[in-house]
């Protein structure tokens, strides 16, 4: 699947680049640029990376340096000279190529990283951010292009030949040993030794202490690693890369499970490896935060380079604009009727540690989003619901009547369909056929005296592919075989199947095409428009605008606003999910 | 994209060819058993052979769902061992037969279930709890009877090893083995709970996702191969005509390797009965070809371990080259690390 | 224009962590000084009971029936702490008995450190075949070593073919070996506990032995750290079965009448007394000192079942339970600590 030749090139923006100073409000391609692409062409089922991604998100807003109006990129800016050569950078990946069979995953992807700079790495899921992560970190070796060090082209065999040439890379989910201390940890492998190649746990636990003081944080190195935080974690990870002596620090969504208080400890530490010397690639979806922390942003749009530019200069909508190539997608809410009869009502739901007090109702014909950053704890609330997790207090009642805890049995029964957010681990068995899964949660439907009936199973399946637009190859194929996009269609149609009352749908378009996406959403709508209560949880600010109803916002495990359709704003919400008060000066 | 009545999916197409492997495998001992020796393709030996495998192939059955659910049971052989005593115990004791049957099978279905509820309730991995659960049952076995042997079981129980159903030539261990397979078979390819089997073993989380109930269905496995190794052990005491602790001692591993020669993996999710029924015959006719060879009987072993490993290095000598060699294996020859592209649409 | 960012009080106090790592750290040395504090209480027990429990002589007969399983459970330490499981153990045992023992039959005069080696020999080639197949062929252990343990036994029983070797044959420098003492103690002991502390010294301060644990406490991230997980895996299978192979030629010299059925069953016996010594059957963390006072309580389970005159018979049955107990005690402990600690990082400055 390849992203197809763009038509018309758009023109090219000019070139050069202001030393420091800021722009009357042109863009800054400080480089390459392939020309943009019309946004008519079709988006090829992108690969999705290796953790999790919690899809994107613009704060709306201007960044934080930009005084300009946010008119659009004008064609104004002369070309002035560079006033500053870049000196050669530390790494770089120059057109780099990587397929895996038919999925090409970056076609031509380019960045370029110096000593001392925060560089940012953007672009929605499927535009290829995650490859090149890995193509750095030397888990894959690029089939095409060059990677470079301090100018000279390199070859990293894999993670270990990564880690000598001084990268490091901090993954979205650490994979530390849980059962070795923090101190092992960060030494496994490379422990300093006394006589005798004895390990020498003193040195080690004070070379750990010193390293967390280097990094400005409190961490005790001799504790077991299992336990800790997810930002925790990252700090390990990261003073094992100082001690590696890393001159790159790769951050694959490094803030999407951190509180407000871990990220701004976070940024400290990058501030500290930047003072030190060396060069951090930092990928995110939180604009505000690349705006905050980065020097030069690279975006990245289905597996090619965009544009690299310093980020001063730059509004998070011309970044959005790389990104996405397009307008944003025309709203689908607001369009249903006034809803009916509530269908769920939750009152008061609690996990200890895990979300506060959740109160909150559906009625028929009515899609509520949830949005929120990562970790703050919907899918839980989502699973609590549906009875994979357990909840101490509260209740969640159904259509009336009040439903079992922990209990999916109970919870299908009383009409819940849940489409989780892991659609490999969760949502598919991707071992078994695309009719297999679709037909798994309607067995008891389609057996007689207990035996399954295959003629019912195809037909029952056929029927959900042709309603869903199902593309694949045949119904026996492994469901594996599909794009995401098309698994993603097969989950639902397996709830569907089920004609559930309410549907919860957790991140419905994570890692899938735009051209699905938007099936999708009118997907979604019809079955609002049909009665169905849909509950959504999404990390995609336009989806949460432009697909609910109503939008609760939920942070840190409690709910803490609600809008409606019409006064939702992205800023608003963003600012409830984040808990931050932006101030509107100028 | 349509009607493809007469095209199989990958995981049948894995199957077949599984089982066809099998079925040569089982050509090609019967064959060397015909060629070794003249008594090998006569009744009387066919007759006997059904006898002394038929346990180790009655369990095999629910052994064969729980390793597909990705657990595993290594204490059948103990639990038929402590019926086996348990049944020489009652009736020393002078209980009814009849009781003593619904004793042995209550007791078995509780074995199973302590297994159970360990692995579902507790959270502890199957691997562990029965092999703990192996000794507890075996050492109960043990309690029970001691040293001592009990043989004065009445005829009309013990003929079982001798004498066939009636009107056929079948003995009764292998009857009894065809009617389970019949049940167990359809229960795993036809119905729901089947299907649920496979999900399970394949992917846990998106099993549970799906409301399938993994912790009852699998309780209820390791219930239902307590209840039928107890039936094993019984079969067993009637056949050899003795309750002695240590009977079946060690068969476990042979049900285990039968199932994973029947292409059963052992990491669960994929498998079929009817491989598992070829294996139980190959496996059952090599034992008898070198039997009537004068092959040593113990050492029988050999053989059933070598089939063990080709039985699980055969799928993997096709992705050999790409996944299964280890980054230091590679790295040594040079070759590319190529990555699973598994993360990617 | 610039952003404001509102941010919370952080809650001054104590250094994040310490808490959560005093609990831990209590909770593991509970587990590790519990094993200990069993088999105290049940030497006190017993001995209170019977006081002849804990007579020379009885104390010697227990000390040499535990060097050979914990012996075994040193090697099998090292293959579990990695996430895997050596089941051929008992088979190599049985093998390297007979053939190394059996070499004293055709050559009287032979000195027996060669037959030491023969049997290490022996145990080598079978380790390093098991730990190809694992390293290599990335098949689960549990069914490679299952294999082995059929195949192994096999070629035993061909070769001891219906012969056994018979005490008569073995030389009194050979059998005096588990009965020499020195100061009373049985000087085998004191070398197997010797060799015991060098492994666990080797797991805990080297680097190749960290490694191992790392092995069994992520594979995944023991991959990508680019620790040589081929080579440490077989490693680990490679001393388990020069271990098995040691531990035979002390079997044969210790029971001297050496049939196909030695070794029959060790491992489960074996894997029971590491999983109850601390060594968590899914490997990353344990201990051989552990695994080997496992095999201690084992043993003196034995023991005091036959100095008490309870039959012999229970202890299966008890070695059992005991196993199913230990796992149990440690995953509802490892369940609570991880309530606690969720409960404590939710609380502290998030």
């Amino acid at each position: 699947m390849t992203a197809d030749g763009g038509s018309a090139p758009g023109g090219r923006e000019p070139g050069g680049r202001e030393p420091g100073g800021r722009e009357p409000g042109g863009r800054e391609p400080g480089g390459r640029e392939p020309g943009g692409r019309e946004p008519g062409g079709r988006e090829p089922g992108g690969p999705e990376p290796g953790g999790r991604e919690p899809g994107g998100r613009e704060p709306g807003a201007r960044g934080p340096h930009g005084n300009q109006p946010s008119a659009p990129p004008g064609p104004a800016a002369t070309p002035t000279a560079a006033a500053s050569a870049p000196a050669t950078p530390v790494l770089a990946l120059e057109h780099a190529v990587k397929s895996f069979g038919a999925v090409h995953a970056v076609v031509d992807g380019s960045i370029e990283l110096s000593g001392g700079e925060a560089h940012a790495l953007v672009g929605e899921n499927g535009a290829g951010k995650s490859t090149m992560v890995k193509l750095l970190a030397g888990v894959y070796q690029p089939d095409g292009g060059s990677l470079l060090i301090d100018g000279q082209p390199v070859t990293l065999h894999g993670p270990a030949g990564a880690q000598d040439a001084g990268i490091a890379v901090i993954y979205q989910e650490p994979t530390l040993f849980p059962d070795l201390s923090v101190a092992e940890n960060i030494f496994m492998g490379r422990q300093p030794l006394v006589a005798g190649r004895r390990i020498d746990r003193r040195r080690m636990h004070t070379e750990t202490g010193q390293l967390f003081t280097r990094l400005g944080v409190r961490l005790d190195p001799g504790r077991v690693s299992r336990g800790l935080s997810i930002a925790d974690q990252q700090i390990v990870e990261i003073a094992k890369a100082l001690s590696l002596d890393a001159r790159v620090i790769v951050m694959d969504e490094p803030t999407a499970a951190l509180s407000a208080a871990e990220v701004a400890r976070l940024f400290e530490v990058v501030r500290t490896l930047r003072a030190a010397g060396a060069a951090v690639l930092f990928i995110s979806h939180r604009l505000e935060e690349v705006f905050e922390i980065c020097q030069r942003v690279t975006v990245m749009r289905d597996g090619r380079h965009v544009l690299t530019s310093e980020l001063a200069g730059l509004t998070a909508d011309d970044l959005v604009r790389a990104m996405v190539g397009r307008q944003m997608e025309e709203r689908t809410a607001g369009e249903r009727g006034a809803p009916g009869e509530r269908v769920l009502l939750v009152e008061h739901l609690t996990r200890e540690g895990v979300f506060t007090d959740i109160s909150l109702e559906v009625r028929a014909g009515e899609i509520v989003a949830l949005a929120g950053l990562v970790g703050s704890g919907r899918s839980e609330v989502a699973r609590a619901l549906f009875g994979i997790d357990r909840y101490d207090a509260g209740r969640v009642v159904m259509r009336g009547r009040e439903l079992r805890r922990a209990s999916p049995t109970a919870a299908m029964a009383a009409g819940i369909g849940f489409v989780p957010e892991d659609r490999r681990q969760q949502g598919l068995v991707m071992d078994m056929s695309v009719q297999q899964n679709v037909a798994l949660a309607s067995l008891g439907r389609l057996r007689r005296g207990g035996l399954i009936r295959s003629a019912a199973e195809r037909a029952f399946a056929t029927d959900w592919a042709v309603r869903l637009n199902l593309k694949y190859g045949q119904l026996i194929d492994p469901v594996s075989r599909l794009s995401g996009g098309n698994q993603q269609k097969v989950v639902l149609a397996k709830w569907l199947g089920r004609s559930p009352a309410l549907l919860i749908v957790d991140e419905p378009t994570r890692g899938i095409d735009v051209a699905t996406k938007a099936e999708v959403h009118r997907l979604l709508a019809r079955l609002a428009a049909g009665g169905m209560a849909i509950l959504m949880i999404s990390s995609e600010l336009p989806e949460v605008r432009g697909v609910g109803d109503r939008i609760l916002v939920m942070r840190e495990g409690r709910l803490t606003a609600e809008f409606g359709h019409a006064d939702a704003s992205e800023e608003k919400i963003m600012a409830a999910a984040t808990g931050q008060h932006q101030e509107q000066a100028s | 994209m349509e009607p493809d009545r007469h095209r199989l999916g990958v995981a049948a197409q894995r199957a077949l060819r599984w089982e066809s492997g099998l079925a040569l495998l089982v050509v090609a001992i019967v064959i060397f058993g015909a060629v070794s020796s003249a008594q090998f393709l006569t009744p009387t030996n066919f007759f006997n052979t059904g006898v002394t495998s038929g346990e180790i192939a009655i369990m095999a059955l629910p052994m064969t769902l729980i390793i597909i659910s990705g657990e595993i049971d290594l204490s059948v052989a103990s639990i038929l061992g402590a019926s086996s005593a348990l049944l020489g115990y009652l009736w020393s004791r002078h209980w009814p037969m009849l009781a003593i049957f619904v004793m042995v099978a209550l007791v078995g279905i509780v074995a199973g279930l302590i297994n159970g509820l360990l692995v579902t309730r507790v959270g502890l991995p199957s691997l562990a709890v029965t092999i703990g659960t192996l000794a507890l049952y075996r050492g109960v076995a043990l309690i029970l009877l001691g040293p001592n042997t009990i043989s004065n079981f009445p005829a009309s129980y013990t003929n079982i090893g001798v004498i066939a159903v009636p009107r056929t030539d079948i003995p009764w261990n292998v009857a009894i083995f065809i009617v389970l397979a019949i049940i167990f078979g359809t229960v795993l390819h036809a119905t729901a709970t089947g299907r649920s089997i496979f999900a399970m073993g394949a992917s846990p989380e998106a099993a549970l996702f799906a409301g399938i109930r993994v912790k009852r269905i699998k309780t209820t496995l390791f219930a239902v191969s307590g209840l039928v190794c107890a039936m094993a052990g019984v079969l067993w005491t009637f056949r050899l005509a003795t309750a002695v602790q240590n009977n079946g001692l060690g068969l476990e591993l042979d049900v285990v390797a039968v199932v994973l020669l029947g292409g059963v993996s052992i990491f669960g999710g994929k498998g079929s009965l009817l491989g598992v029924v070829l294996g139980v015959i190959a496996f059952a006719a090599l034992q008898n070809a070198l039997l009537l060879t004068n092959f040593n009987q113990e050492a029988t072993g050999i053989v059933i371990g070598a089939l063990l490993l080709i039985s699980v290095f055969a799928p993997n000598v096709a992705s050999f080259r790409r996944a299964a060699v280890p980054r230091w294996v590679r790295g040594r020859f040079g070759a590319q690390s190529s990555s699973i592209g598994a993360d990617h649409d | 224009m610039t952003t404001a960012v509102t941010q919370r009080q952080e809650p001054a106090g104590a250094p994040p962590g310490a808490g959560s790592r005093r609990l831990t750290e209590r909770v593991f040395r509970i587990r590790e000084s519990g094993i200990i504090a069993v088999l105290l209480v049940f030497v006190a027990v017993t001995t209170a009971i019977q006081p002849a429990f804990l007579n020379e002589q009885n104390l010697k007969f227990l000390l040499i029936n535990t060097t050979v399983y914990a012996l075994l459970a040193l090697g099998e330490t090292m293959v579990v702490v990695s996430r895997n499981v050596d089941l051929s153990i008992g088979s190599v045992l049985g093998l390297s008995a007979y053939v190394s023992a059996g070499l004293f039959g055709p050559h009287p005069g032979l000195p027996v450190p060669v037959v030491f080696l023969a049997g290490l020999g022996i145990g080598l080639a079978c380790g390093i075949a098991n730990g190809l197949m694992v390293a290599i062929g990335r098949v689960p252990s549990l069914v490679v070593t299952l294999a082995t343990l059929y195949i192994i036994r096999g070629i035993d029983i061909l070769i001891v073919g219906g012969n056994e070797v018979v005490a008569q044959t073995l030389p009194n420098s050979f059998t005096s070996i588990p009965r020499a003492s020195v100061l009373g103690v049985p000087y085998l002991a004191i070398v197997i506990a010797v060799v015991i502390g060098l492994g666990a010294y080797y797991l805990r301060s080297f680097r190749s032995g960290r490694e191992l644990y790392a092995i069994g406490s992520n594979p995944e991230a023991a991959r990508l750290a680019g620790l040589p997980v081929g080579r440490r895996v077989l490693a680990a299978f490679t001393a388990s079965g020069g271990i098995a192979g040691l531990a035979g030629v002390l079997w044969a010299a210790q029971y001297q009448t050496v049939d196909s059925t030695a070794g029959t069953g060790y491992e489960l016996t074996v894997i029971s007394a590491v999983v109850v010594g601390g060594v968590a059957i899914f490997g990353g963390s344990g201990s051989a000192v552990g695994a080997a006072i496992g095999a201690l309580l084992l043993s003196s389970i034995n023991s005091a079942l036959n100095v008490l005159g309870i039959s012999q018979l229970w202890l299966e049955a008890i070695s059992g339970f005991l196993l199913l107990l230990a796992i149990t005690l440690d995953r509802v402990i490892s369940l609570r600590l991880q309530a606690a600690l969720r409960r404590r990082s939710a609380g502290v400055g998030t």
